[in-house]
C-alpha cells in the first residue's frame, strides 16, 4: 500500500486539473446564491402579502438559502463527474494500476472531493445568507441570533454531503448517463414530491435531502418530526451507506 | 518475473482464460501471441489485479499486485483500451499518476521527451492521434522506471516509424535486463521481437516456447511433390523407402509432401521411372502457418469439446 498522502495529493491534482468537474462547483455557487438572493428581493417585496401564519413563520434564514434547491444539483453534478468520469474515460485502469489497493483510492478521492465540495458549499452558505439578508432589508436576520450561525453552517455542511451521498452511488452506478438520469430528476422532482403529498409524507421526510435540509431552517414551523442535528444525523446515514456501498462494489467487481 | 498458476476467468458462462500457467522471466521479451478473442488482455488485466481470476492467481516479484508498494515503480502496464482522461493535459494525467506512486515530477518531463511528446505535454489527449495517444499510454508505463513492463498490442494504430521505435524500445527494454511481456495477434510482429514465446488459443496455453525452438519446432521444412499419375508416383516413392504424405495446404490439392529436402533424389527418382511430374519443390512452412495450425487446433478441439458437452 502506498502512503496516503501521496494518494490524496494525486487526486488533489486529478481533481483540480479536470476543467469540467470544477464548473460545476461554481455553478453549485453562484445558482445557489444569485436564486437565494433573488427570492429574498421577491419576499422583501410582497412581505405584507403574507397570511399572518406564513409571517409569524417568516424564517430569513432559510429563505436566503432558496437557492440550494436547485443549486444542490450542481452539487450532486460534481459528486458524479468526480467517479463516473474515472469509468467512462478508462482513467480507472491507470488509477487502479497505481493505487491497487481499492479501498484506499475511494477513501482518498471521497476524502479530497467531498473537502473541497465542503469548502465550496460553506463559501456557499455563507454568501448566501449575507447576499440574502442584504435582500431581504427590514425583514432580514443577523449571525448572532439563536439558531442561525448552526444553520449556515447547516447549508454548508449539507451541499458537502449531497455531493458526497453522489459519489458513494455513483461508485455503484458507474455510468455518468445512468447516474445523471437516476439522481438528478429525483432530487430536482420525486424527493419533493413524496416529501408533501400526504401519502408518503412520512416516509418522505426521511429521504436524504428532506432530513438534511431540516438544518438549513432556524424557525420550527412544526412540519418536521425532528430538529436540526437529527436531520444531519439522518442524511449522514445515507450517505455513509452510500459510500458503504460504492465500496462494497469496488471491492468486488472488475474495473 | 511473472507468475500465473492455474489462472482461469470467466465472464459469466464464458470462459476467456482457462488454466493458464506460465511464467515470464527478465532479460527476455516474451511474446504473448494469440488470435483475437484468445484471452491475451485479460490475462494482462489479472495480472494488474484489474480482473479478478475465478480460479487460480497471477504473482509479480511473486506477491500479488494488490500488495506491491508504489506498483507502477514494480510494472509499468501499456493496456490496449484506453486508460487515460481526455479533458485532463498529458503532463498532469502522469503527473497524478507520478505523486501516488512517490516518482519525482522531474520524471513526467523525462518520459514524455522519451516518447516524442515532449512539445504536446500541456495538450489535452482528446486531440491527440491514435499513435500520440500510444506514446502517452507507454509513457505511463515507463514513468516508475518499472523491472517489469507489459504491452498489449503495443503497435496497435502507430504508424510504421511509431511501429519501428515500439519494437526498439522493447528490445532495449528487456537488454537492460528487465521482464518485457508483450500481446500481439500478429506472428510476423513476435517474430521480429520476441525471445520466447506464449500462444494462446480460446484461453488455453497452445505453447510455451523460446522463440528459436518454435521456430525449429514449425518452421519445417518439407518436399512438395505432384504428377498426373498418382499410382505410379506413390510406387516409385514407396520402393525408395520415402514416407509421403498428402498436402494439406490450401492450392496444393492432390501434392503429396516429404518431411526434409528431398528434390534431389525424386527428381532421380522420377527420371529412372519415365513418371510425369507436374511439381517438385523445396519448401519452408512460414511462421504465420505454424501459428495457424496451432490455433486451428484448438478451435476445432473447443468445437469437438462443446459438441459432447452438449
Ligand atoms: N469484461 C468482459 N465481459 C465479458 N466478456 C469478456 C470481457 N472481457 C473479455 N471478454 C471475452 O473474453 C474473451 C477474451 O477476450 P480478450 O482477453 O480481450 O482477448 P484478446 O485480448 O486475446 O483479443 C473474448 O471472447 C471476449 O469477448
Ligand atoms: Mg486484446
Amino acid at each position: 500500500m502506498s502512503p496516503m498522502p501521496r494518494v490524496l495529493l494525486s487526486e488533489w491534482t486529478k481533481i483540480r486539473t479536470v476543467r469540467a468537474t470544477l464548473w460545476t462547483l461554481v455553478s453549485a455557487l453562484l445558482v445557489t446564491v444569485v436564486l437565494g438572493v433573488l427570492i429574498s428581493v421577491l419576499l422583501n417585496n410582497t412581505f405584507d402579502d403574507l397570511s399572518r401564519e406564513d409571517r409569524a413563520t417568516f424564517d430569513p434564514t432559510f429563505i436566503s438559502f432558496s437557492g440550494t434547491q436547485l443549486g444542490q444539483l450542481a452539487m450532486i453534478a460534481f459528486g458524479i463527474l468526480v467517479v463516473a468520469n474515472e469509468y467512462s474515460t478508462g482513467m480507472i485502469r491507470s488509477s487502479l494500476s497505481a493505487v491497487p489497493v481499492r479501498g484506499q483510492l475511494l477513501a482518498a478521492k471521497l476524502a479530497v472531493a467531498t473537502a473541497l465540495a465542503l469548502a465550496v458549499g460553506m463559501v456557499t452558505s455563507f454568501a448566501s445568507f449575507l447576499l440574502g439578508q442584504l435582500a431581504l432589508g427590514d425583514h432580514r436576520t443577523d449571525l448572532s441570533e439563536p439558531g442561525v450561525l448552526r444553520a449556515v453552517f447547516g447549508t454548508g455542511l449539507y451541499m458537502g454531503l449531497i455531493a458526497l451521498f453522489a459519489m458513494g452511488l455513483t461508485w455503484v452506478l458507474r455510468s455518468p448517463l445512468l447516474s445523471f438520469g437516476v439522481q438528478i430528476p429525483f432530487f430536482f422532482m420525486i424527493s419533493n414530491i413524496l416529501a408533501n403529498v400526504p401519502a408518503t409524507e412520512k416516509i418522505g421526510q426521511y429521504l436524504p435531502d428532506q432530513a438534511g435540509s431540516r438544518a438549513m431552517a432556524v424557525v420550527d414551523t412544526g412540519d418536521w418530526p425532528y430538529g436540526p442535528w437529527t436531520g444531519l444525523l439522518i442524511m449522514l446515514a445515507w450517505v455513509a451507506a452510500a459510500v458503504l456501498a460504492g465500496w462494497l462494489v469496488l471491492r468486488h467487481r472488475d474495473a | 518475473m511473472i507468475e500465473l498458476s492455474g489462472v482461469t476467468k470467466r465472464y459469466g458462462l464464458k470462459t476467456a482464460v482457462r488454466e493458464l500457467t506460465c511464467v515470464i522471466r527478465p532479460g527476455l521479451v516474451t511474446g504473448f501471441l494469440g488470435p483475437n478473442g484468445a484471452g491475451k488482455s485479460t490475462t494482462m488485466r489479472m495480472i494488474l489485479g484489474l480482473d479478478r481470476p475465478t480460479a487460480g492467481r497471477a504473482l509479480v516479484e511473486g506477491r500479488p499486485y494488490a500488495l506491491l508498494r508504489d506498483p507502477l515503480t514494480v510494472v509499468g502496464a501499456l493496456l490496449e483500451a484506453r486508460s487515460v482522461h481526455p479533458g485532463r493535459t498529458a503532463y498532469h494525467h502522469l503527473l497524478c499518476l507520478a505523486q501516488s506512486n512517490g516518482i519525482p515530477r522531474r520524471r513526467v518531463g523525462e518520459v514524455l521527451d522519451l516518447v516524442g511528446l515532449g512539445a504536446v505535454g500541456a495538450r489535452r489527449p482528446k486531440g491527440f492521434s491514435l499513435g500520440m495517444g500510444q506514446r502517452l499510454g507507454i509513457a505511463s508505463a515507463l514513468l516508475g522506471d518499472p523491472r517489469i513492463l507489459i504491452f498489449d498490442e503495443p503497435v496497435n494504430g502507430l504508424d510504421p516509424e511509431g511501429i519501428h521505435w515500439v519494437r526498439n524500445l522493447i528490445r532495449r527494454l528487456a537488454s537492460e535486463g528487465r521482464t518485457v511481456f508483450v500481446s500481439s495477434h500478429l506472428m510476423s510482429e513476435m517474430a521480429l521481437t520476441a525471445d520466447h514465446l506464449i500462444v494462446i488459443g480460446q484461453g488455453q496455453l497452445l505453447a510455451d516456447t523460446s522463440m528459436a525452438g518454435f521456430i525449429e519446432e514449425n518452421a519445417r521444412s518439407y518436399t512438395r511433390v505432384r504428377s498426373p499419375d498418382r499410382e505410379k508416383l506413390l510406387d516409385a516413392l514407396s520402393h525408395a523407402g520415402l514416407d509421403a504424405a498428402p498436402s494439406g495446404a490450401p492450392g496444393a490439392e492432390g501434392a503429396w509432401e516429404l518431411e526434409g529436402d528431398r528434390t534431389a533424389v525424386v527428381g532421380e527418382l522420377a527420371a529412372e521411372r519415365r513418371l510425369v511430374l507436374h511439381e517438385l519443390g523445396h519448401h519452408r512452412a512460414s511462421l504465420e502457418e505454424a501459428f495457424m495450425r496451432l490455433t486451428s487446433q484448438s478451435v476445432e478441439y473447443q468445437a469437438h469439446v462443446g459438441a459432447e458437452e452438449g
